[in-house]
This record gives C-alpha cells, sequence and structure tokens, in this order.
C-alpha cells in the first residue's frame, strides 16, 4: 500500500502553516499524529499533494493547568495526555478516554488536535470535548477564533474549521464532580460500537448539573443536554437513568455497520450510558 | 536394556531426543530480526509487480489501456491476458482439478480479481503505474448467495459452458461444480423413517480467512544465461510448485529451484498457486530481471484463499436414550467464482466425511454440491486438516441440538455414543479406519478436571438468578469432543495433481558425528528444524543439538508434499524415523565390524552399539560415524547416508476433549471467556513445549473464528472486512490463559506413535467457543444460532429470545 | 513523483544519510534501503505492530509513519537492541519460554517489549496484555509471550537490584 507522491513541508511556526495553506488552498493538508490521514494516503482514498507536518510546531504543544482552566495543544499525544500527572488529576476523564483509544503504539503519535480536527465520527475526543464543554481556538488567515466543541462538528468529516485554518489547542474548566468515559468496541484498535462521556456533581445527595456526550452513534458527537437534565435534581435511581436514556436514544442516529444493526447499537448506546452515569454517580 | 539407569538416563537427556521441550533452534535468529522472509530478500535489478484489480464483483473487461502506466518513467511492462495468452498462461490449473484466470480474461468473477500486472523499477512506482492503468467493465449481474446462483440464469463461468461433467462427475446447473457423496443414504433414510428420535438443524460455517501475519508473495529470476529460473516465496509446498510451474511454463523441472525461506506463518493461505506467482515468472522471463510480488493485506483478504463458506444441513437419529443410530448431511459448498480448494484429489469437500466425528455411528451419508459464486476462490484448510473443522463443528452441533431435543445432559449424550477403546482400528460408515483412541478416559479426565458437574450447579443457579432479576450475565459451558484425520496421506488414495502424498527425509551423518538432515516439509512456525533433530537424535543417537535440518530448497531437499493439514509429523516425521533406522542398521553392521562380533551380537544403546552382555563393550555412533568414512569395511560402501519415502498405511487419528467457560453480557452482547481447558491425545509427544504452543496458537485462532472473524459481502459482491480494523485478529487483551492436559494413546502404523498436533486446537475449539455461546442460551430455548458471535449477534440472539424485554 | 529529500537517520546508533521520496513509508526506508529486515510489514494499516521500533523514545509503527517525519530522528530496531553473545533478556527470554513461533512479529513484539518495561519496569499480567495489545502474534496465542516478558522484567529487576547493591558496597 503506497501513497501519492506528495510535497512535504515541516515549517517551524505557525505562521508557516498558515502561509503554506494560503499558498496551495485545497491542496494542503495539515498532519499531525498521521494515524488517520496516512492510511488514507496509503488507500489512495484521500489525495494530499502538499503535505504539512506540524511536529515542529512549540506552539502546539503543552499542557498547562491555570487556575480553574485546563489548555491542551493540538500536538499533545495521547500518550502525553496519559501521563501527565496534574491532568489526570484534575480532569481523570481525559485518561480513562485516551487509554481506550487504539493501542500503545498509536497512542504515542495520535493528538488530541488530529483526533478533534477532522471529525472522524468514529474518534473519541470530538465526544469528550463536548460533554466537557471545550473551547476549540482555532487559527486562520484571519487571525484566531475560538468554537465551541459544541458547536464545531457540522457532519462526517464536516467541521466549522476553514480550510485555510489549523486547530490550535482545546481549553475547558477543571471538570468537577464524578465522571466515566465507557466504551464498548469489537476489539483494542477499534472505534466505539458506542460510549459515553458522562460528568455530573452531585450536591445534598441529588445531581446539580450533569454533562452527557455519546462517540459513534451519529455523524457527529451527539452532546445530549436531555439526558444530562433528566439527571439534575434526581439521585440517579433507575427512572432519571431511563429517562435519561430515553432522551439521549431522541438525539443519537447511528447506522448500520460492520458493528450491528441500528437496533443493536440503540440498544448498546443506552447500557453503556446508564453504566457510565452509574460510575460517574458513584464516583461524584 | 530398558531400565534407565543413571549413566544412560544422562546419555538419553545429551541427546535431547523424543520427549524433551527442546529449545527450539530457530529463534536465535528470529528474535534478533535475522529471520529471512520473501520481501527480504533483495538482488541487483530486482523489478516489483503490482496487481490491477477488479473494483466489481462480476463485470465484462471492455479494454485495458496500458499507455499511461507504460509513458510513466520506471515502468517496465503491464501484463494481460492478452500478453499471457500466446504462452498459454492467462489460465491455470486450481489444486481442486478447475482452471483459475491468471489475468481476467475477458470478465471477472470477484472483486479484487488480478486484471493487469505492472512491472516496474520499485514498489513506488508500480502502484503510480496501477493507477494509471484505464479498465473499461461493463457491469453484469452478481451472485454472492450459492443458492440463488444455482438457481439463476446467469452464466458465471462461460469457459464451461456446456460442459455437463466436471472433474468430479457430473455437473447439475451452469453454476454447479460437483455433487460428492459418501456413504448409504438408502441405508440412512430408512433408519430416519424408523427412529425414535430425529432433529434436522440448518447452520452456516461463515467464510473466513487464514490470514497469516506475513502476506503471500514471491521473487522469480530467470537467468536467461544458464536457462536456469528460481523461485523464492511463501510455499507451503515448494516442490509441488515446482512441478506446476514446470507443468505450465514448459520449463524441464531440473531447470527450477523453488526456495521457501522463513514463512510468517501459513494456516493454509500459502498452499495453493496465485496469479502472482505466474505473472512473476512471466515477468521475469520477459524482463531478464528478477521481479518481486508481494501483496498487501487487503489484496490478501480479499483476493488468496479463504476459507469455509460451508452451508450444512444436518438429520440425527436416535433412540430415546440417547442412542445414535444415523446421521445424514448435506452440504452446500461456496467456492467462489473458481474452485481452487486445495485437497487431495479424490476429495472435493476434503475429508468431510469425517462428520461421524468421534462417535459409533452405525450409517451415515454425506453429500456436497460445490457451487461458483462472485466471490474470491478458495476453499482451503484454515489451521486444519481438509474441512475437518466444518465436519467437527457440524457433528458438534448436532450432538449438542440431540441433546437439547432428548432433554438430555450433552456430556452425557457424547459418552454413550463415543467409539469404545476396543472398537480400534474402527470403521466409520463414511469410509475411514480410526487408528486408535481411548475417548472415555480423556473425556472423563476433562470433565472431573474442571468439576463438571458443579459447573452445571453453578450455571443453573445463574439461570434461576437471571430470571428474578439478580443478573444479567449469563453462563456458557462449552464442550466439545473431536477426532481429527491428519497427515494426508496413503499414496493409493491422496494425490495433489498427481503427486502422492507421500514426504520424504534425507540424513547424511557426517565423519565427525554431526549430521544434516532435508526434508520435503517446510515450517512456517512449527518448529520442524528442532522437532525433526530430535525424532531422529531418539532414531540414530546422535544430539539433537548436532543435527541440522533443511527444508525448503528443491535443488537440496528431497521431493515431497510439504506442510499443512498437520501432515509433517505424522507423514515427513515418519521419513525421517525409517531414514534413521535405515543408518542405524547400517552403524550396527560398522559397530559389529569395529568390535569384531556378529551383527545379530550388539544392540543399539541410546547413542552407541554394545555387544549383547558386554556393555563395557561398545562403539558410540561418533566412533561409528568416523569409521563409516576412514575404514575400509569388507562388503560395506563408505560413508553413512540414507534416504526414506513414508507411504503412510494410513491417516493419523488425534483427538481432544476441550471445556469452555464463559461468561455473556446479554444486554450488550460482550463474551468474557472465564476458562478453557484443552486436553489434547496427538499419540506420542515429541516436544511439549512446543506442542502446547501450538496449543495455544490454535485456540486462538479457533476464539476468533467463533466469535468475530468473518469474511463478508455485501449484495454488491463487495468485501465488508478487508482490514484488520474489521478482520478480527484478536490482541493479547482478548485471549485468555489457556489451560492445557494430554493423554497418550499412540498411533499403532506410525514408527513413532505420533500424529500430528498444530490443527487439533482449531479444529475442536471452534466448536468449544461457539457451543460455549450456545448454551449460555439453552435455558431459554436457543436450539442452534450461526458464527460468528461477535457482540452484535449474540445481542440479537438474546434479543430474538425475549431476553431485553 | 517528487523531489527526493536528503535524510538523516540515527539508527542502532549508527548515523545514515540517503536521498529519499517524502512518501517513502519509513518502514520501506529501514528495509530497503538501509537493509535492516527485522521489522516487517502485517497489515499496513498500523494495526499489527510487526513494523514496531523506537523512535526518539516512543513505539511506533513504522508502516504508518513517512521518512520524512523521521527526518533527524534516532531510531532503535530489533538489530540494535542485543547482538549475538549479548542479547537482550527479552531476547533470552522469548527463547527459553516459546515466545515465538514464525518469526514475524517478534522484532516488533520485542521491540515494544523493551519499551514497555521501560514505561512499567514491574508490570502485573494484565500490564504486559495491554501494553502490548498493538501487537498481532497469528502464532502463539499470546500466553508465552506474556510469560516471556514477565519472566524478563524479573530478571531485569534483580538485575537492577544487584547493581543498587553493588554500587551501595
Amino acid at each position: 500500500m503506497i501513497p501519492a507522491a506528495f510535497d512535504y513541508y515541516r515549517p517551524k511556526d505557525v505562521e508557516g502553516v498558515l502561509a503554506l495553506l494560503q499558498e496551495h488552498g485545497d491542496d494542503a493538508r495539515v498532519m499531525a499524529g498521521g494515524h488517520s490521514l496516512i492510511p488514507m494516503m496509503k488507500f489512495r482514498m484521500a489525495e494530499v499533494p502538499h503535505l504539512i507536518d506540524l511536529q515542529d510546531i512549540a506552539a502546539l504543544r503543552g499542557i498547562t493547568i491555570d487556575g480553574d482552566t485546563i489548555t491542551i495543544g493540538a500536538m499533545v499525544s495521547q500518550h502525553e495526555l496519559i501521563n501527565h500527572d496534574g491532568l489526570s488529576a484534575a480532569a481523570p476523564i481525559l485518561r480513562e478516554t485516551a487509554l481506550q483509544i487504539a493501542d500503545p503504539q498509536v497512542r504515542y503519535m495520535g493528538t488530541v488536535g488530529g483526533n478533534i480536527a477532522n471529525g472522524d465520527p468514529g474518534n473519541d475526543m470530538p465526544g469528550l470535548m463536548q460533554c466537557l464543554d471545550a473551547q476549540i481556538e482555532l487559527l486562520g488567515p484571519e487571525g484566531s477564533r475560538v468554537v465551541a466543541a459544541r458547536d464545531y462538528f457540522e457532519a462526517a468529516y464536516m467541521t466549522d474549521r476553514e480550510d485555510d485554518e489549523i486547530l490550535i489547542s482545546v481549553s475547558f474548566a477543571v471538570p468537577a464532580g464524578g465522571y466515566a468515559y465507557e466504551k464498548q468496541k469489537r476489539k483494542i484498535g477499534d472505534y466505539a460500537t458506542a460510549a459515553a462521556a458522562v460528568q455530573i456533581t452531585k450536591v445534598g445527595g441529588k445531581v446539580a448539573t450533569a454533562s452527557i456526550a455519546m462517540t459513534n452513534l451519529s455523524d457527529v458527537p451527539v452532546w445530549s443536554l436531555g439526558a444530562a437534565d433528566a439527571l439534575v435534581g434526581t439521585a440517579c435511581e433507575a427512572g432519571a437513568l431511563k429517562a435519561a436514556v430515553a432522551a439521549m436514544l431522541g438525539d443519537i442516529d447511528p447506522t448500520e455497520d460492520n458493528r450491528g444493526p441500528v437496533a443493536f447499537k440503540r440498544h448498546v448506546a443506552g447500557i453503556i450510558l446508564t453504566r457510565a452515569i452509574t460510575r460517574a454517580w458513584d464516583r461524584a | 536394556m530398558n531400565d534407565l539407569t543413571p549413566e544412560r538416563e544422562e546419555r538419553s537427556a545429551n541427546l535431547k531426543g523424543l520427549g524433551c521441550s527442546r529449545k527450539r533452534v530457530e529463534d536465535a535468529r528470529f528474535t534478533q530480526g535475522k529471520g529471512n522472509y520473501v520481501d527480504d530478500l533483495k538482488m541487483p535489478g530486482m523489478l516489483h509487480g503490482d496487481f490491477v484489480r477488479s473494483p466489481y464483483a462480476h463485470a465484462r473487461v471492455v479494454s485495458v489501456n496500458k499507455d499511461a502506466a507504460l509513458a510513466l518513467d520506471g515502468v517496465v511492462a503491464v501484463l494481460t491476458a492478452e500478453d499471457l495468452a500466446p504462452l498459454n498462461l492467462h489460465w491455470m490449473p486450481t489444486l481442486a482439478g478447475d482452471k483459475q484466470m491468471v489475468l481476467a480474461d475477458g470478465k471477472v468473477l470477484f472483486q479484487g480479481q488480478e486484471v493487469a500486472f505492472v512491472v516496474a523499477r520499485d514498489r513506488y512506482v508500480a502502484a503510480d503505474a496501477v493507477e494509471l492503468v484505464e479498465v473499461e467493465y461493463e457491469e453484469l449481474p452478481v451472485l454472492t448467495d450459492p443458492f440463488e446462483s444455482l438457481k439463476s440464469d446467469v452464466v458465471l463461468r462461460e469457459d464451461l459452458a456446456g460442459q455437463t461433467t466436471g472433474p468430479h462427475g457430473p455437473r447439475k446447473h451452469h453454476n454447479h461444480i460437483f455433487t460428492w457423496e459418501q456413504g448409504d443414504e438408502t441405508a440412512t433414510n430408512q433408519v430416519m423413517d424408523s427412529a425414535d428420535v430425529v432433529v434436522e438443524e440448518s447452520m452456516y460455517y461463515h467464510r473466513t480467512h487464514p490470514c497469516p501475519l506475513e502476506t503471500c508473495g514471491c521473487v522469480a529470476s530467470m537467468d536467461k544465461v544458464n536457462g536456469k529460473l528460481t523461485l523464492w516465496g511463501t510455499f507451503q509446498a515448494p516442490h509441488v510448485v515446482r512441478t506446476v510451474a514446470s507443468m505450465l511454463s514448459g520449463i524441464e523441472e531440473h531447470n527450477i529451484r523453488v526456495i521457501s525461506p522463513d514463512i510468517g506463518g501459513g494456516f493454509g493461505n500459502k498452499v495453493g498457486v496465485y496469479p502472482g506467482y505466474i505473472c512473476s515468472i512471466v515477468a521475469s522471463i520477459v524482463t531478464g530481471q528478477p521481479v518481486k510480488w508481494v501483496e498487501d493485506r487487503m489484496e490478501n483478504l480479499m483476493a488468496t484463499a479463504f476459507a469455509r463458506d460451508y452451508w450444512m444441513t444436518g438429520k440425527i437419529a436416535a433412540t430415546k436414550e440417547g442412542k445414535i443410530t444415523g446421521l445424514h448431511c448435506q452440504v452446500t459448498a461456496d467456492h467462489g467464482g473458481f474452485d481452487a480448494c486445495a485437497d487431495p484429489t479424490k476429495f472435493p469437500a476434503g475429508f468431510m466425511n469425517i462428520c461421524t466425528g468421534s462417535y459409533d455411528i452405525p450409517v451415515a451419508y454425506l453429500a456436497v454440491d460445490g457451487v461458483y459464486t462472485n466471490k474470491a476462490p478458495g476453499g482451503v484448510s484454515y489451521r486444519c486438516s481438509f474441512r475437518v473443522t466444518e465436519a467437527v463443528y457440524f457433528i458438534e452441533r448436532m450432538i449438542e441440538v440431540l441433546a437439547i431435543e432428548l432433554d438430555m445432559d450433552s456430556a452425557e449424550l457424547r459418552r454413550i455414543n463415543f467409539i469404545r477403546k476396543e472398537q480400534f482400528p474402527y470403521q466409520s460408515a463414511l469410509g475411514w479406519e480410526y487408528d486408535s483412541g481411548d475417548y472415555h478416559t480423556a473425556w472423563d479426565k476433562a470433565l472431573k478436571t474442571v468439576d463438571y458437574d458443579g459447573l452445571r450447579k453453578e450455571q443453573a443457579e445463574r439461570v434461576a438468578a437471571f430470571k428474578r432479576g439478580e443478573t444479567r450475565t449469563l453462563m456458557g459451558i462449552g464442550l466439545s469432543f473431536f477426532t481429527e484425520i491428519v497427515g494426508a496421506g496413503p499414496v493409493k488414495n491422496c494425490d495433489i495433481l498427481g503427486m502422492g502424498m507421500f514426504d520424504s527425509c534425507e540424513i547424511r551423518i557426517h565423519p565427525t558425528g554431526s549430521a544434516i538432515a532435508r526434508l520435503g516439509t517446510i515450517s512456517q512456525g512449527q518448529g520442524h528444524a528442532t522437532t525433526f533433530a530430535q525424532i531422529l537424535a531418539s532414531e540414530i543417537g546422535i544430539p539433537a543439538d548436532s543435527i541440522t535440518i533443511e527444508e525448503g530448497d528443491t535443488d537440496t531437499a528431497p521431493y515431497g508434499l510439504g506442510t499443512y493439514g498437520s501432515r509433517s509429523t505424522p507423514v515427513a516425521g515418519a521419513a525421517a524415523a525409517m531414514a534413521g533406522r535405515k543408518i542405524r542398521a547400517k552403524a550396527q553392521m560398522i559397530a559389529a565390524y569395529l568390535l569384531e562380533v556378529h551383527d545379530d551380537d550388539v544392540e543399539f544403546d541410546v547413542d552407541r552399539f554394545v555387544v549383547k552382555g558386554v556393555p563395557e563393550r561398545f562403539k558410540t555412533m561418533k566412533d561409528i560415524a568416523y569409521a563409516a568414512y576412514n575404514q575400509a569395511i569388507p562388503g560395506l560402501e563408505p560413508g553413512l547416508e540414507a534416504v526414506s519415502y513414508y507411504d503412510p498405511p494410513n491417516m493419523t487419528y488425534p483427538f481432544g476433549a476441550y471445556v469452555c467457560v464463559m461468561d455473556i453480557d446479554v444486554d450488550t452482547g460482550v463474551p468474557d471467556i472465564r476458562r478453557f481447558y484443552a486436553l489434547d491425545d496427538c499419540g506420542t509427544r515429541i516436544n511439549p513445549m512446543i506442542i502446547e504452543g501450538q496449543v495455544h496458537g490454535g485456540l486462538t485462532e479457533a476464539l476468533a473464528v467463533a466469535l468475530g472473524q468473518e469474511i463478508a459481502y455485501d449484495k454488491m459482491g463487495n468485501v465488508k472486512n478487508a482490514t484488520l480494523m474489521d478482520f478480527f485478529l484478536p490482541t493479547a487483551w482478548e485471549v485468555p490463559n489457556f489451560e492445557t492436559d494430554h493423554t497418550v494413546t499412540p498411533s499403532p502404523h506410525h514408527p513413532i506413535g505420533a500424529k500430528g498436533v498444530g490443527e487439533s486446537p482449531h479444529v475442536g475449539g471452534v466448536p468449544c467457543f461457539s457451543n460455549a455461546v450456545q448454551d449460555a442460551f439453552r435455558a431459554f430455548g436457543l436450539r442452534h444460532t450461526n458464527m460468528p458471535h461477535d457482540h452484535w449477534r449474540i445481542w440479537q440472539t438474546a434479543n430474538d429470545l425475549g431476553l431485553h424485554e | 513523483m517528487s523531489d527526493k529529500m536528503h535524510i538523516k537517520l540515527n539508527v542502532n546508533g549508527e548515523d545514515h544519510e540517503f536521498l529519499a521520496e517524502p512518501r517513502d513509508l519509513l518502514i520501506y526506508a529501514l528495509r530497503e534501503k538501509l537493509n535492516i529486515t527485522g521489522p516487517h510489514v502485517g497489515c499496513d494499516t498500523s494495526h499489527c505492530g510487526a513494523c514496531t521500533v523506537t523512535l526518539n523514545g516512543k513505539s511506533v509503527k513504522s508502516c504508518t509513519m513517512f521518512v520524512a517525519q523521521a527526518n533527524g530522528a534516532e531510531i532503535t530496531t530489533i538489530e540494535g537492541i542485543g547482538q549475538p553473545g549479548a542479547l537482550h533478556v527479552l531476547q533470552e527470554s522469548f527463547r527459553e519460554h516459546h515466545g515465538l513461533q514464525c518469526g514475524f512479529c517478534t522484532p516488533g513484539m520485542i521491540t515494544r517489549a523493551t519499551k514497555l518495561l521501560e514505561e512499567i519496569p514491574n508490570p502485573t499480567e494484565k500490564e504486559v496484555r495491554f501494553g502490548m495489545a498493538g501487537n498481532i502474534c497469528r502464532c502463539t496465542g499470546y500466553q508465552n509471550i506474556v510469560k516471556s516478558i514477565l519472566a524478563a522484567a524479573s530478571e531485569l529487576n534483580a538485575l537492577s537490584e544487584d547493581q543498587k547493591v553493588e554500587a551501595a558496597e
């Protein structure tokens, strides 16, 4: 499996990236870890005459925890994410999620930005970022702008990011309360059959706030406000879980693939969400 | 002489012979990255070949335009069927007596079929050129279902139009290949008509793929100066490849040298002859340069050698006490666009007629219909002797279904129907003579070890708890008892393309007492270099560490039929023992001469010949080897060599008892293997460490096949799972630890009593995993559901049974 | 074809410079340009791990990396892990515990395992299975691979204890 030829660039700063994107337009693609793009290029399903490798750009690296805000550079790998003690303490759901992505080698290369930027419905970070209400910083010729993760994804592989923009970082408030990322997959290395990201805070034995997002159950990640609302004010008893699942099922729209038919996916989505809520509640 | 004194025991241990868990001699190079696989080969001027493949499952090839490809810098040639036709190489014979297009001749019959072969300076240019070959197709109706195919007006194989007889008898329809019948249909039907109980069940053994980690490939090098063709490749049967290459190309066989270097797993994928080999040979002949072709993973899964795809309907008759009185089996076999099974010629459905299993079934009948469809060609035996996985799955499911019908425990049902120890050699209703077995002992040992009664009790409690709403996890107890039929086979009824399925060993003892032995087989990970040396060490008294084993080079190794169907130990291992005995016979004469006694007055003792009754008078094999080369011994030729071609008198019949305990999450369909116990009886055990490794590997492949591994097609004939994202190869995370155990029932006809083991765990493992899944739902009314039991299908089973309400 | 790039790699302690197209995959550059044939191609899509090498301290799958991306990197392959007469404990352990059969996955498996034992020097069986889940073996069923790695870990830990004791003395 051999990709078509391309020109390769490894700029040292974001300005260099933007200049290349300006110059080559649609013919250029940026690449982070490459573990989504390179297989597509090897299958010759993605044609990339100009490939811009982001590995040398220091501005895209680093995890900062600044008071209440966590910022993760686009080029931070899943491996770094898993092994960052401060982050694991402040937002353990990131580690829990990242450990369920791909395999050890791929996690060394796969990045947070790459996982989010393309809008691949199979990826896990998009749903997680919606759950955390992350803000995505984009940089383009017109300068920088911020888009909420909950507004970023438009359709499969279609996002709010313009072709001449790059994803710089994601930031979100340090999450409070209990958390869980629950994922069913066929084997290590697979995308989710169904996955759920849940954050819950508890006050006086009741759910104070909740946030719920689902992965690979629609052509975009699904942040389910209705599911979260169904939990607020409850003690996550059976009735509340049922209501949350019912609300979530109204928001997802899975399609049949090798992982199974729609009825199965909808059923499993409910089970996975129930388990995620239960685990998050126990931890809240 | 047989009592092992400490001194003799030490001499015996030094040999590292039979029964020793000798560490593998292969491993030094593999652990250091110094294996030599076909894609490691590099030679001056070597070109790379790559295929243009059909995106359609059934289409007419209207035109192929190579101009743009040929214009690309670095492209040397683009071959199409038109180019091969003058050489009569645009079609090739399959091992099943059919023929297959090497390159599309007017039409394509499956997605991924080879249409043109690009030859270029390197793999990059070749891949670019593939994109530049313009092929115009005209789509034709696609048939992916064999039952529809048999009713359809669409003619798949136009080349066979009007041929009402094929290599295996009459053809009933233009998409029908053969009908193969075994046993007594009338008598079987009579039993069915009058039996207390008859159960019928249909099951589909899905299509899958052997998928060794190394794909198939070759390097062909035609030396135009001396007229010799050398072909390196991933060949499980190098000598057969040489003979086929000679017959096809017209190059005399002595001018062809086929070499199988290290092979990265085979599992049946590397038995057949593929278009890539033929095209590489032609390209090398045309260009005069070496040509390499190595398929990628997607090509491997789409185009070379699938396994199974058997639609089986069984009827089993029994008394109300559960004694089986008859078995009827009807199979519709989907062979794809060409019948490219790799079976002995007279067995178009392999040894499917071992489907009476381990049971004493007085009457049986089997009929197999082969059918063409628009799917990849093949039907190879993936980690099993020819179609034995299908047969064992069939009978082990039928047993479970009968147990359900009779409301009996299926372990007990097996026990009352086993062939008894004293019945061996046992003549089966479908024509086999089982060599030896002690099934009851193995079964009782297995059930006792796992505390079978305790497991059933726990399961009943779980069912009750589930019904009370206290758990959502069910427990399945999977049982299987299998009898394999391996070691093909007797030349009188087993051949491949006319070559009898004997095997061979040639030994040369060097003057200083070390040796080299060459065999007609080829290891693909089984550790032949280790185990064959152990057989010889015990036979000739030279340490295994002093014996080099060489395989896979047709210029040096004696002719043999290769490694598949667990035939290496039963056939080549026997040849090694027999060749060793010839060495020993001559050594005895030399020893007698050196000791100045009569031949009959010396006897073999571990590593030497001793004068009977005077053990201090002896000559070691080392002494004898030296004498063979430096002394003129009256009446004896110098040297110490032997060759044996072994025609086995019968197959061998390894067997085993497996138990799997599985917990199944009813809501998600996720199975969790809690325990797997495998008792194998492969007769005499040559190297327990290697046997255990083979069992682990075979069980893991069984787990994969039973729980998710498939090659599926959509209605358009598109392959739905041609990458390792979708084609299920489990990782260390998904695989449990296996408990292994054994009994030893030697084969009475094999020189050392060994039966072969590499495939048993797969053959017995698949029904065991499947039975575990299905057993979990027995209490809720499930009789049978098809593999693969991936999450959604398990969930679907639970759903159909109303367990989600 | 695009212009060739001047590539510099340090592989197993040795510097190499060569020209390559940017699209050359690292695995083929190693195998075909530098004749380092230990790492293999198994799946082409980063699922099997037969091509695993250590690159700048990371375990990576070299079939899913362009040589241009690796330009300037330090790489260790199976060939750099041990030498005849001075094998790595893992290499010895795989042989001792029958952790390989056809050998095709073995270079990637051992290369990954060296890194795993750096990440987690004293792993549990579960950690070994999870940490090796990017490497597929078709022959062994993993049981003896896991055994090999656990045994090697014990041995390496014992060795480092000995060294500590020696250093203290």
